[in-house]
């Protein structure tokens, strides 16, 4: 089972870097909102740069997770070649996992143009193993967003899929605090902050690479999203099972 | 003989459309079986259930014995894609690859691709092939993790002449190594080419189940047609219709037909007479079978 697994993770892989452009897009948003935000305003200072980088390698996450993961599920959902795949001696389970590994390997490269950024043009500095950590941090934070682009691309359509996850992404980044800090927004959207899942998964990063406390009510929040989004994700994928192949 | 694959009493429906009503079929080792029908007659819906990828609403569904649900059982199976939905930017190797590693016994990918006539296109992207080299390719993965049985739904469709010899020689030359295959069409010709038993269906029911020479002389019917403003009322016309002036009449003896026509004294003009096409064979099948029921 497993070599089936590295199988279709290899190929999905293939299919994504043959046509590059998702993750081109998931590693440019980061990559210019880094110049745009965080070199001019936090990059002098060592400790801000250091947490607004983190910010900067969620928000690209993120986008290869809600974004990326949510159309390129919809777009297979319509084509034939789904179906064909069922007929083979492999259950649901390769192709799923496939789809979350190579999600995930986007996710990894699409941090690469930040953390260039972040080193060569900020002061941003940070021990080996922190990045390490950091990055595991980043890999469990994007988890409820990876189940949200799931339940999106299975229960919508591709142009659906396309809107919808863009429409989410925005907000949930902002207000996690991910592209300007919580102190300059708005006292309002400060209080709505703690509620959206990207604040759990910043803390969880901040907490990996800068040794900051997270705050409890941040990541209860965090695991409630991710409770209901994997709820959400199970019950499209449950639906489109049972609407194409009762 | 061995009984791969078994419908009993299958029964589908998609809401409110029966798709499926009641079928039962035994495919058994060695055959080469064609389903033959007309588009919408249950063909497909019929493979969908055998080959795992629904099930029946009610009834039993059995390949090799087991469950068609069942991954391990699907081992023994090879199923064509549409062509239209290959992994464009996937190399023909590498689909081959990928689809290999899903069965313990495979076909050397060569050996594979050149026996379907793609033996140059190993590394062409799948994107670049044309509409002819895409479904050799579809048909190829049915064979390539050595099947017992496999389905071919409309094998060579969009073929030309020769590239759907080659796909015949393929397909016999499986089923000369003791292979089964199952596969639909709507050319008579094909069935006929490669087929020992046809099964009939239409409107969701097994209409004929039978050597290719028997539902052959079945399907032999004549379209005779002229101007005249109402079809006669003669004997041996199985079915009769009016459209635009023109009278056409399907019959399963044409010289007969016309004698009697010419004796009626029936006025009529501009006198055709073709054989029918498979679609209008098939629904005369079809109504047959419901005045018999």
């Amino acid at each position: 089972m497993s070599d089936l697994i590295l199988i279709h993770t290899r190929y999905q892989f293939l299919e994504q870097l043959r046509v590059p452009i998702a993750l081109v897009a998931s590693a440019f948003f980061p990559a210019a909102a880094m110049l745009a935000f965080v070199v001019p305003f936090a990059g002098a200072d060592p400790a801000s740069a250091t947490s607004a980088t983190a910010g900067m390698m969620l928000f690209g996450a993120m986008s290869a997770a809600l974004i990326g993961l949510s159309i390129s599920v919809a777009q297979d959902r319509e084509q034939p070649w789904d179906p064909y795949l069922r007929t083979l001696p492999a259950g649901p389970l390769p192709r799923f996992a496939g789809r979350i590994l190579t999600t995930m390997a986007g996710m990894l490269l699409s941090v690469v143009p930040v953390l260039l950024i972040s080193a060569f043009l900020t002061a941003a500095a940070i021990s080996p193993l922190r990045l390490a950590l950091g990055i595991g941090a980043l890999l469990v934070g994007s988890v409820p967003f990876m189940l949200m682009g799931l339940f999106i691309g299975y229960a919508a359509s591709p142009k659906a899929a396309i809107a919808v996850s863009q429409v989410a992404y925005f907000p949930i980044a902002a207000l996690g605090g991910l592209l300007v800090p919580l102190e300059v927004m708005p006292g309002f959207l400060q209080s709505l902050a703690s509620f959206v899942p990207s604040r759990g998964a910043i803390e969880l990063m901040w907490a990996a690479v800068a040794g900051r406390t997270p705050s409890p009510v941040s990541l209860a929040a965090f695991a409630v999203w991710t409770i209901l989004a994997a709820a959400a994700a199970t019950w499209a994928y449950r639906r489109d099972e049972g609407r194409r192949f009762s | 003989m061995t009984v791969l694959a078994r419908a009993i009493e299958a029964t589908r429906r998609y809401g409110d459309v029966l798709a499926l009503d009641r079928v039962s079929l035994d495919i058994r080792a060695g055959e080469l079986v064609g389903l033959l029908g007309p588009n919408g007659a249950g063909k497909s819906t019929l493979i969908s259930l055998l080959v795992g990828l629904r099930r029946p609403t009610s009834g039993t569904v059995e390949l090799f014995g087991g469950s068609p649900s069942d991954p391990a059982v699907r081992r023994g199976i090879g199923v064509t894609p549409q062509e239209t939905g290959l992994p464009e930017s996937l190399r023909v190797g590498e689909i081959v690859d990928f689809v290999s590693a899903h069965f313990p016994e495979r076909y050397g990918k060569a050996e594979l691709l050149a026996r379907f006539g793609l033996g140059d296109l190993v590394r062409r992207q799948v994107g670049g092939l044309s509409g002819g080299q895409r479904r050799r390719l579809a048909v190829a993965l049915a064979f390539a993790g050595r099947p017992r049985l496999v389905f071919l739904d409309e094998p060579t469709t969009g073929l030309d002449v020769e590239a759907r010899r080659t796909l015949w020689e393929g397909i016999r030359s499986f089923h000369a190594d003791g292979g089964t295959v199952v596969l639909t069409s709507h050319y008579l010709e094909e069935i006929e080419a490669l087929a020992q038993r046809v099964v009939v269906i239409g409107r969701g029911r097994v209409l004929a189940d039978d050597t290719v020479r028997a539902v052959r002389d079945v399907v032999g019917v004549r379209r005779v047609s002229f101007a005249a403003p109402v079809a006669p009322e003669l004997p041996g016309i199985l079915r009769s219709s009016v459209e635009n002036g023109r009278v056409h009449l399907l019959t399963a003896d044409s010289d007969r037909l016309v004698t009697e026509l010419v004796h009626a004294g029936t006025a009529f003009a501009d006198l055709e007479v073709r054989p029918a096409s498979l679609e209008e064979a098939f629904i005369t099948i079809t109504s047959k079978e419901e005045t018999r029921v």
